[in-house]
């Protein structure tokens, strides 16, 4: 009954939240707050008709793959506009009503079938060679300075950093939460970052190689975020490695969702990551440290709550 | 009874019996195959309800219409009753009508199996939709049933993996019957390499199904007795290996998605020379592609595993295994452009159809393409992109080519030609929204919208408004077919004795329009074959 009712419970939360509740004031009140927290809202999403491409990212590795997948989109392109313009020209030129002759004696050719058997598999072995030599690469979870104990759960992450006590419950921000309930009244637009923010998101430091060890402890979750380029299942029995460095100039908060389907709650276990710069990193890490075991409920330093 | 008077008999009177019992008692390959297409039909529409349902939650951000785990249940039966109750059948259906036409056999080899294995499908098709009328409502962990998930799942899940085996036996009858029709009953001349390729096509479906289905039934056999009887296959408390069943599945499922394409490649090389008045081009390449696709399709099941931790050397192994496809299948794409070069196009239904299956068929094998580099899979897996790839095979693939085979093979069956216009207007409305409906979503996968997600990000809310109104026109614009079915068997203009397609040939097109029940009690003479294969 996580979605359904619970109206009553969360009105309390909800009434800390400014744009949320406008919304649900009367009409014509709602109508004014709701515009103005919509303009203001606007430069957190900008436009969705922009929203065509893979982001390049903010990885060595989330940029190569972007390289990797504009070079494959292009071949498929340029391939696209050859078959097709062969198939056009034959639905505009060789018609019936144009008085086409059919030219039944073409039934075989063994040259040209040579050729584009031999051909597309040359346009292949191009596109595996970069692909397999990134694959490597991506794969090479070695020599990283911080490592991550990521487990997944219905529904949320927790994060351990290896080697001290720090650990962390990263759940969707409550304004999400309250704004996704059936019925809930509150336009998704008027809450920052609807269904990607977090409570507690996982903080790494820019420019140092981030390793990930993630496992889940229900079901198979999937840790993805798009600008680092990473996407790994979350299974349960299993330990699977990932990792990422930042580019230093980039530091920055990067969203991301679970992919894997986990029950009722798959969209709504977001992933926030604060990069911030080593020394801020290492600030960080020392205070939580020193809050103790408490700290899955602490506030992290340089990231504000609900981010 | 000596073949004289048994001649006879069949001259005098096509003995079929009446009402009920034709059907319920049903032998013949014709009344089989009509009640294949009929169930596909129903359950083409309730998945297609479900699929409303699904763009309808997802108009706009914010949860509107569905609680999650609802939502969850829709997309989940929407692909099961897809696959297993829309697509599958309608392919055996049109095997059914079509193979003892085009290799001039009676009927089929075992018609009583025949019987069976169509009577088994609506109890199985009956129990799959009840699951959504039992206490905690019907599985929600995607047709892919990846345990653990599937196991948090109530009194359904028990029914569900009933319905697969149940449909599972049904396949797996079928295709014994379609590999025996076809090395059994082929008419006195009619050699393997001069069988239609719809007739190839199946024959090599029929021997994937034999393959996999039984690999399904396993997995899913483990997943129950892990449920009930405690056993831990896939439990890893229990020892077990959630990936193993990832493995298994996959090995049924790749091979699967072949079963659901490759009758739609031999549709599509009937209907492209037929309309393009000129021979198939290439057909023993075509046969090749064929055969190579389905031996590759056993050895690529872990592209759908490339971010659940395989070791770096499987990773290559699927990524160039899966790469290779694109070989046979670019050639099959070859033929049929080939096929309409320097021929004398026309363009009735069926022929739009099959335009328009090689147009979005080869912009799937794209994304296919894109999706098999590993690195960008890293990316692509588990969003959008994956949706909008896979529905551009199925839906203008698969599906396309249904509704080509039916617009294009229904005078034969019914003796009676279709409202043209009407048709064209079906076409027209599918053809455009189809890609209105699932274009945009490579862009919301790109982006990074997750697949089966019940609610989203209100950035992604353009590109899903735009989505759901294609799908919204494209399902009303189903709404058509039936009736343009319905008005020719009702009252189409007889198409007499003349073929309904000048350019059309083969076996099928020797017989009269509607065929006779019993299809060909002599087998055809040389004669009438090669006046068959002629153009």
């Amino acid at each position: 009954m996580r979605r359904k009712g619970g109206r009553g419970d969360r009105a309390a939360e909800r009434a800390e939240e400014g744009p949320g509740r406008c919304a649900r004031l009367g009409k014509g009140a709602g109508i004014v707050s709701l515009a103005a927290a919509m303009a203001g809202a606007v430069p957190a999403f900008a436009s969705g008709w922009d929203l065509l491409n893979m982001p390049r990212g903010v990885t060595n590795v989330s940029t190569r793959i972007y390289s990797l997948h504009m070079m494959a989109f292009w071949v498929c392109v340029v391939l696209a506009a050859l078959v097709f313009g062969v198939m056009i020209w034959s639905l505009l030129f060789h018609r019936k009503a144009r008085g086409a002759v059919p030219d039944v004696t073409m039934v075989h050719n063994t040259k040209v079938e040579i050729v584009w058997t031999t051909i597309p598999v040359l346009i292949l072995v191009g596109m595996a060679i970069p692909a397999a030599r990134l694959l490597v690469r991506i794969n090479n979870n070695t020599d990283s300075e911080v490592s991550i104990r990521v487990n997944g759960f219905q529904w949320g992450w927790q994060y351990q950093y290896l080697g001290t006590n720090v650990s962390i419950v990263s759940k969707l921000s409550q304004s999400s939460d309250a704004a996704s309930m059936l019925d809930s009244g509150t336009n998704p637009r008027s809450v920052p970052h609807y269904l990607l923010s977090v409570d507690h998101p996982l903080v790494v430091p820019v420019g140092e190689k981030v390793r990930l060890l993630i496992t889940s402890v229900d079901v198979i979750h999937s840790w993805w975020v798009p600008d680092l380029g990473v996407k790994r299942s979350a299974i349960p029995g299993f330990i699977n490695e990932a990792s990422f460095t930042i580019d230093p100039s980039k530091p920055g908060v990067y969203r991301g969702q679970c992919a894997d389907l986990c029950g009722r709650g798959h969209a709504y276990m977001p992933i926030v990551v604060h990069a911030v710069s080593p020394a801020a990193f290492q600030t960080w890490l020392k205070q939580q440290e020193s809050a103790g075991k408490q700290v899955s409920t602490g506030e992290p330093a340089p990231p504000a709550a609900s981010t | 009874m000596t073949e004289s008077h048994e001649t006879a008999v069949h001259a005098e009177h096509d003995h079929k019996p009446h009402g009920w019992r034709r059907w319920v008692f049903a032998t013949n390959h014709k009344d089989i195959g009509t009640m294949y297409l009929i169930f596909s039909g129903l359950m083409f529409f309730l998945g297609g309800a479900a699929a409303m349902g699904i763009r309808a939650q997802l108009f706009k951000s914010g949860l509107e219409l569905f609680d999650p785990a609802e939502f969850n249940q829709l997309l989940t039966m929407h692909a099961l009753m897809m696959i297993f109750g829309a697509v599958m059948p309608a392919w055996v259906g049109l095997a059914n009508w079509m193979i003892p036409l085009q290799i001039g056999a009676p009927d089929m080899a075992l018609p009583r199996l025949n019987n069976l294995s169509f009577w088994i499908l609506p109890f199985a098709g009956a129990l799959l939709i009840s699951a959504f009328l039992v206490p905690g409502g019907a599985p929600a962990g995607g047709w892919t049933m990846y345990p653990p998930l599937m196991e948090q799942f109530g009194a359904s899940f028990p029914m569900v993996i009933f319905a697969i085996h149940l449909l599972g036996i049904s396949s797996i009858l079928g295709a014994i019957n379609v590999i025996v029709t076809i090395m059994n009953l082929r008419a006195p001349g009619m050699s393997l390499l001069r069988m239609p390729l719809f007739v190839w096509t199946w024959l090599i479906t029929a021997y994937l199904l034999i393959a996999v289905m039984p690999v399904l039934a396993g997995a899913v056999t483990m997943l129950l007795t892990d449920h009930f009887f405690g056993t831990s296959f896939f439990n890893a408390a229990g020892g077990g290996d959630p990936v193993l069943f990832l493995h298994v599945f996959w090995f049924f499922g790749h091979p699967e998605v072949y079963i659901l394409i490759l009758p739609a490649f031999g549709v599509i090389s009937e209907i492209i020379p037929t309309f393009s008045r000129k021979p198939l081009f290439g057909y023993e390449a075509m046969v090749y592609a064929t055969a190579s696709i389905a031996f590759l399709s056993f050895i690529v099941w872990g592209h759908h595993m490339f971010t659940v931790g395989m070791p770096v050397a499987a990773q290559l192994f699927f990524m160039l295994s899966t790469m290779l496809i694109a070989v046979p299948t670019g050639v099959k794409v070859f033929n049929w452009t080939a096929t309409m070069w320097r021929g004398s196009l026309s363009f009735e239904p069926p022929m739009l159809f099959a335009v328009a299956f090689l147009f979005l068929f080869t912009i799937g094998g794209f994304s296919g393409l894109m999706l098999a580099l590993v690195p960008s899979d890293y990316q692509y897996h588990g969003t959008y992109f994956v949706v909008a790839h896979f529905h551009y095979v199925l839906v203008p693939g698969a599906i396309f080519a249904i509704m080509g085979a039916v617009y294009y093979w229904l005078p034969k069956w019914s003796g009676r030609m279709y409202d043209m216009r009407l048709a064209k207007w079906h076409f027209w409305l599918s053809a455009i929204f189809v890609n209105v409906l699932f274009f945009p979503q490579h862009f919301l996968g790109l982006a990074g919208m997750p697949r089966r997600i019940a609610d989203y990000a209100p950035q992604f809310t353009d590109w899903n408004m735009v989505s759901s109104i294609g799908g919204f026109v494209f399902g009303a614009a189903q709404l058509l077919f039936p009736y343009i079915v319905w008005q020719c068997v009702r009252s189409g203009k007889p198409v007499g004795a003349n073929k309904p397609w000048e350019g059309a040939h083969g076996l099928e097109w020797e017989l009269p329009s509607p065929a006779p029940y019993h299809s060909w009690q002599e087998p055809p003479s040389e004669a009438v074959l090669a006046h068959g294969a002629e153009h």
